[in-house]
């Protein structure tokens, strides 16, 4: 490989030029990264579809029974055909992934609040506490997430009536489902976060904090959280994938947000009905949600490269 | 060794109680057991609190846990539910093998987990023995050509299955396999149940059926495994070890197959082990789909019944499983590798 001379004026244009900051590392880093652009590519369009598109349908357009039309397969009237009570599929796919994607990130939200606090409380005080927490975590990290989600599901289901929220109304078991959800999926992020906090509360800033007199709350969340920021992004990022398949199993099985809010996962609720004869019932809200998924995980891999401190000092 | 070994199954005895508290409140909080017990007729008032009292629901949930646990030989129970205790109690609780009744078949619930066990297991061993085969030879193919036509196939592959529902894979499969050869008029494969009922439980019938169910719960996992066989497969390739094997003019075949890829396959032994509650909770969905009459669909119509004993037996089974695989996981890493070592 042929190495370029190192001439003066090279050598004194790059030590003029400013040191890179840790965002800027990282944004080249994730440039580089072609999955992780083509899954922002993937998730950019989903937006435009679902935003664009509800400017074009209104909610009741989604929600509208047509007998006459039910079951017709895709048209040009009804390009991705109709459900079992005349709707419009497309409509609905619009209005359903507005749902599943808000369930997802705020079951994530749900999960983050939960994990970090878990993680923090146990990985900084450490002793019983740590041990206590720890159990805690351990024991519901080992029940199979689907079978807790079946019986939160089922333990909340219908206890939430239906609101309005931005001039829209919602199905009360949207709430349920998003708390359902981040309660069952925060174990993972709790032990990310005890092991960094393991590691940095020994370091010297901490030490120092503690000296200038700061109080535990404000080094926990002040000065050791925002250095531990980086795997709890990248987590909470692929949290979001797995909590929109979730959604679409615990809809599937008839336990998720209750109808006539649609969301990708509770419209292939009666699929199995209409395998043979009504592919297109279940084909297209499968296919987004496959779509959403994939994006996610690409850019949640470009964003573990990106960030990933090891790597950091490499690039530039 | 020997000392790790019963260090790790004593600690996991508070883990399985800690789990089992947990499991107990919630599938008690879950709805109410007794809406299922007339049928479809209502069941008056009267009749219900008989019932509580009989099947002592009405007690505290802390007693009803160590009812279930260890048994109710030893305290007085109202077997007529007059609300007075006028007999010893009959069950064992689970510490003694005791899985007490369901609910809604009045049969021990051990006898009933006993006849579907056997169906998730085939399901669930032949998948793993599939998953093994193929995300082995697809990641050591990758790892060997890497960059080539197939890796990024491969590589493509992998993400969309990590990324799909699995119920949408499987009616996709039965959609083009099913119904679709069937409409070609090709050899068509069956997606409900185990076998033909006109033919019976043979060989060949139970081996047709578990195709398609086979096929689903593979494909999802071997997208995921075959993404780490070939990282680990990259990364050992290129140590100086296999130069040295190259050198000593060993055969490719004995070069990857003996010295690489034994190194290379240690990360998938943890893998299969902590994703076993994965499967599992996958098995929930395949079995309902596919109408496999195994312990997934059994916990599915056991959760519509709030038929708590049956619920508690099949949750107490798959988290001791769960606990036992990851000590069984990290005992067979010793001896896959040598450097680790826990004493």
């Amino acid at each position: 490989m042929a190495t370029t001379e190192v001439t003066w004026e090279v050598f004194e244009e790059q030590a003029e030029r400013p040191p890179l900051t840790p965002a800027q590392v990282a944004w080249r880093r994730f440039r580089r990264h072609k999955m992780a652009l083509a899954g922002a590519g993937i998730l950019i369009a989903i937006f435009l579809y679902i935003f664009i598109g509800s400017l074009v349908f209104s909610e009741a357009d989604a929600n509208y029974n047509d007998l006459s039309v039910r079951l017709s397969p895709p048209s040009w009237e009804h390009p991705f055909g109709t459900d079992t009570t005349g709707r419009d599929i497309l409509a609905r796919t619009i209005y359903g992934g507005q749902i599943s994607i808000i369930v997802g990130v705020l079951a994530v939200v749900v999960s983050l609040i939960v994990g970090t606090l878990i993680g923090a409380i146990a990985g900084y005080y450490g002793g019983v506490v740590d041990s206590i927490l720890m159990r805690f975590t351990e024991a519901v990290f080992n029940i199979p997430q689907l079978f807790l989600l079946i019986i939160l599901a089922k333990m909340f289901g219908g206890k939430i009536p239906t609101f309005q929220f931005l001039g829209r109304s919602f199905s009360g078991s949207v709430i349920v489902i998003i708390g359902v959800i981040g309660l069952t999926s925060w174990m993972y992020l709790a032990r990310i976060v005890r092991a960094n906090f393991l590691a940095l509360r020994e370091q010297e800033f901490v030490t120092a904090a503690r000296c200038a007199g700061a109080r535990n709350t404000t080094i926990i969340f002040e000065h050791i959280l925002p250095n531990s920021i980086a795997p709890i992004v990248v987590a909470a990022t692929l949290d979001v994938a797995s909590a929109i398949l979730s959604e679409a199993y615990v809809s599937f099985l008839g336990l998720g947000v209750q109808p006539p809010t649609a969301t990708w996962g509770n419209m292939l609720d009666q699929a199995y009905h209409h395998l043979e004869t009504e592919p297109w019932m279940w084909f297209f809200p499968g296919m987004l949600i496959l779509l959403t998924v994939l994006g996610i995980n690409f850019l949640g891999d470009g964003l573990r490269d990106a960030l990933d401190p090891r790597a950091l000092a490499e690039t530039g | 060794m020997g000392r790790y070994i019963v260090r790790r199954l004593l600690q996991a005895i508070p883990l399985l109680l800690i789990i089992s508290v947990i499991l107990f409140i919630l599938a008690n909080e879950m709805g109410d057991p007794l809406a299922s017990f007339g049928g479809r007729r209502r069941i008056r008032a009267e009749d219900r609190a008989r019932l509580a009292r009989q099947l002592g629901l009405d007690r505290p949930i802390l007693v009803q846990y160590v009812v279930w646990l260890v048994g109710n030989d030893w305290m007085g129970v109202d077997t007529d539910g007059d609300g007075v205790a006028d007999a010893r109690g009959a069950r064992r609780g689970i510490l003694r093998g005791d899985f007490g009744t369901s609910f809604t078949e009045r049969r021990p619930v051990l006898e009933i987990i006993r006849e579907r066990v056997g169906n998730t297991l085939l399901l669930m061993l032949t998948s793993e023995i599939v998953i093994l085969i193929f995300s082995l030879a697809i990641g050591i193919y990758s790892a060997l050509r890497q960059y080539s036509t197939l890796d990024y196939a491969a590589t493509a592959f992998s993400f969309i299955g990590y990324s799909m529902p699995v119920f949408w894979l499987a009616l996709i499969l039965m959609y083009i396999f099913a119904v679709n050869f069937k409409r070609w008029g090709l050899p068509y494969f069956p997606t409900v149940g185990m076998y033909d009922l006109a033919v019976g439980p043979t060989v060949s019938q139970i081996l047709w059926h578990l195709a398609l169910p086979v096929a689903t719960i593979s494909i999802i996992s071997i997208a995921g495994y075959s993404r780490y066989v070939r990282a680990q497969m990259l990364e050992v390739i290129n140590q100086d070890y296999i130069r040295t094997a190259w050198a000593k003019g060993l055969p490719r075949r004995t070069v990857i197959l003996k010295h690489a890829l034994k190194n290379a396959a240690l990360p998938l032994v943890t893998i299969l082990g902590m994703d076993l509650p994965l499967l599992l909770s996958g098995a929930v969905v395949t079995e309902s789909i596919f109408a496999w009459p195994g312990m997934g669909r059994l916990f599915w119509d056991a959760a519509q019944d709030t038929d708590i004993p049956v619920l508690m037996g099949i949750l107490v089974i798959i988290s001791t499983l769960v606990v036992l695989f990851q000590i069984i996981t990290d005992i067979t890493y010793t001896f896959l590798d040598p450097r680790i070592r826990y004493d």
